[in-house]
């Protein structure tokens, strides 16, 4: 290991690395802040930069300091406007903004800065020791295991998807494989479901995909709703950044516990940022006595420190199966995942034998990005909020601008616009009803790749019998139909319960 | 019919309609050598035609009216579109598609600052001593970002010249 982390550092110090990460955390910042814009939208936008450069390290890189950036800069917005970027750091605003309008932004911002730092620096450690044996174990795995893995991976985000939505989100995630199989099929180049569309030959570009679902309809509901781009003339003037020294002991225990759970929650596919940060504010809220949980929801500090320390933390914690196991577990990294396909890295065990280098140095820039948003955001936060005094009229246009030079030029192709307009309508229309977005993107990204080791399972044992002929396969596939079947089974439990109370009373 | 219905409904023939052309009009067009292969380029949209028929089939059956309540205050309620802006984004929608056109034929700059200089006037600025050279200067920079510096093409001017 020690080994691979000097590579790590060679690598990730060199001076256009170092440029990078600074450049992709302000990058980040600046973007993450305006509403509409959350990490999926900027590192989708950011992808033909990605590529342009070529060098994977230097792109993953680029790429991952975007990432914590955007972050950052979506609890900045929670913070100072109460309104969130992306539903990761909605649970920030909760204490964030009464601390805001009680005139401690600054002291908010530093709190979630210095949150952010640990739980991110925390789950970078656990990374690297849970990354490199997880994928000793995954090199173990054969195509069928594979096929089974992400067929739990794709139910586990199902299963997350909160009450009364997991068919919902079990039927995006269908959609979104369908998608996939648009273009060619594995094996085989002839094309299939194109109706005859040149363009659809290639299949569907998921940037283009991930624009419509998620940056298209955020700016559409910015235009029909024009009280969420409301920024209320806040991001003025922020004072007083420091905090007391009885403030930091009172949050050093909640950053702590919220640090490891963070990790572990963002390890599970489906469970990412935003499930570590909720469940890390409810359970401090039921950790803190008296007075301290009265306090919550009204400006606490605790309450803030929580989800931020385990938004952070299970951000770095969503990259261990991304890197081990080639599986996203959310849709941002399930983008970052497009990326290194077009930058020709397929992420997954082997990536650690292979590619050392890129493993290592994504690894170091994560503790660089991080110390990089400590020191250099932070006192730089003051001006960046400035960006929220830009008024909608300019707003909006420049998001859908930057939504279709996403998805130009990366294929240099105008009918991509034309796609992503028609998509983008059908995803906001679906969004009205409920349905959960992400998990149809993640269909669609590990459509191509489930197809491919479920026809090479199928070739090595002649048919499908290697479902249940392979005893890991098997536990997999059946933890898979458990995880569908959980939360219904948990209702009807719930259900019981309530009715035998109910008649004992 | 709720519009979770209608969506699932949707989703329902769709499903219906693929497996169709997967288990039918895919099985048909097979070559001679492939019958006796095990993996077919219909092979999984058929496990996923099936899928799909039967997770639809259950949205459908689960989805329905919603309890006013319910409704999280932060999203858009589809059944009151009318007190949103929907004529600002229709027209968003239609220079989006404007700008698709005429992207190639009038060149990157000319298409980015009518878009840019469009969106603002459909969302009601009429400054247009500021408008007009904001636009300018944005497709501009971003036309030298993405040729000069990130050596992508991007055509600058119309046809003609």
């Amino acid at each position: 290991m020690l080994e691979g982390l000097l590579l790590g550092l060679e690598t990730a110090f060199s001076l256009q690395n170092l440029l990078m990460v600074v450049a992709g955390c302000l990058i980040g910042t600046f973007i993450g802040m305006l509403p509409g814009l959350g990490p999926m939208s900027i590192i989708a936008i950011m992808i033909p930069v990605a590529i342009k450069i070529g060098d994977p390290s230097t792109a993953l890189i680029l790429l991952a300091g975007v990432y914590y950036g955007a972050i950052f800069g979506g609890s900045t917005s929670s913070i100072l406007i109460n309104a969130p970027g992306i539903a990761g750091t909605v649970a920030t605003a909760f204490d964030g903004y009464p601390m805001a309008r009680k005139g401690q932004a600054g002291k908010a911002l530093t709190i979630a800065a210095i949150s952010s730092f640990i739980g991110g620096t925390v789950g970078v450690i656990l990374l690297m020791g849970f990354a490199p044996a997880l994928a000793n174990v995954a090199l173990l795995f054969h195509s069928a295991e594979y096929f089974a893995l992400m067929i739990v991976g794709l139910s586990a985000i199902a299963a997350f998807a909160g009450t009364g939505q997991v068919a919902k989100a079990l039927m995006m995630t269908v959609l979104g494989l369908i998608l996939a199989t648009l273009g060619e099929s594995a094996q085989f180049n002839a094309p299939r479901f194109t109706m005859g569309i040149l363009d659809l030959q290639s299949g569907i570009s998921f940037i283009t995909l991930a624009m419509a679902l998620f940056a298209l309809p955020e700016a559409l509901y910015l235009v029909l709703d024009p009280k969420r781009s409301n920024t209320g003339g806040a991001g003025g003037e922020i004072k007083d950044l420091r905090i007391t020294k009885a403030e930091a002991k009172k949050i050093a225990p909640v950053i702590a516990r919220q640090s490891i759970q963070g990790f572990l929650i963002g390890v599970m596919p489906g469970a990412g940022a935003t499930i570590a940060s909720f469940l890390g504010y409810a359970v401090e809220r039921n950790l803190a006595k008296g007075e301290e949980r009265a306090e919550f929801g009204k400006g606490s500090i605790k309450g803030l420190a929580a989800p931020e320390t385990a938004n952070n933390a299970a951000c770095t914690g969503s990259f261990v199966p991304l890197l081990t196991l080639g599986i996203p577990g959310s849709g941002t990294t399930a983008i970052l995942l497009g990326a290194l396909i077009a930058l020709n890295v397929t992420p997954g065990p082997r990536l650690m034998v292979d590619n050392p280098s890129i493993f290592w140095a994504v690894i170091i820039s994560m503790y660089i990005g991080n110390v990089v948003l400590l020191i250099l955001n932070l006192p730089l936060i003051p001006y960046i909020a400035k960006l929220l005094l830009v008024p909608r009229i300019y707003l909006i246009p420049f998001i859908l601008f930057f939504t279709m030079m996403g998805s130009y030029i990366g294929q240099n192709n105008a009918t991509e616009l034309l796609m992503l307009t028609g998509m983008g309508i059908l995803a906001t229309i679906m969004r009205f009803a409920g349905f959960p977005l992400p998990p149809m993107l993640i269909g669609f990204i590990l459509g191509q790749m489930l197809e491919d080791n479920f026809s090479r399972a199928m070739n090595l044992t002649d048919g499908i019998s290697f479902m249940w002929e392979r005893p890991m396969t098997a536990v997999l596939l059946a933890t898979a139909v458990i995880l569908i079947f959980l939360p219904s089974i948990r209702k009807q439990l719930a259900a019981l319960k309530r009715r035998g109370v109910a008649d004992g009373d | 019919m709720t519009l979770d219905r209608a969506i699932s409904g949707l989703f329902l023939l769709l499903c219906m309609v693929y497996g169709y052309t997967a288990f039918v009009t895919m099985e048909a067009n097979l070559l001679p050598f492939e019958l006796n292969m095990t993996f077919l380029p219909n092979t999984m949209p058929k496990w996923l035609s099936v899928l799909g028929v039967i997770v639809g089939f259950v949205v459908v059956v689960q989805s329905g009216p919603k309890a006013a309540e319910e409704i999280d205050p932060g999203e858009i309620d589809y059944r009151n579109l009318r007190q949103y802006k929907l004529g600002q984004a229709f027209l968003l929608l239609a220079l989006m598609v404007a700008y698709a056109l005429l992207l190639r034929p009038i060149g990157f700059l000319f298409a980015t600052t009518l878009f840019l200089a469009g969106g603002g006037i459909i969302l009601g600025e009429r400054r247009f001593l500021v408008l007009i050279p904001v636009a300018l200067f944005t497709a501009f920079t971003i036309w030298y970002l993405v040729q000069e510096v990130l050596g992508i093409f991007l055509r600058p001017w119309p046809w003609f010249i």
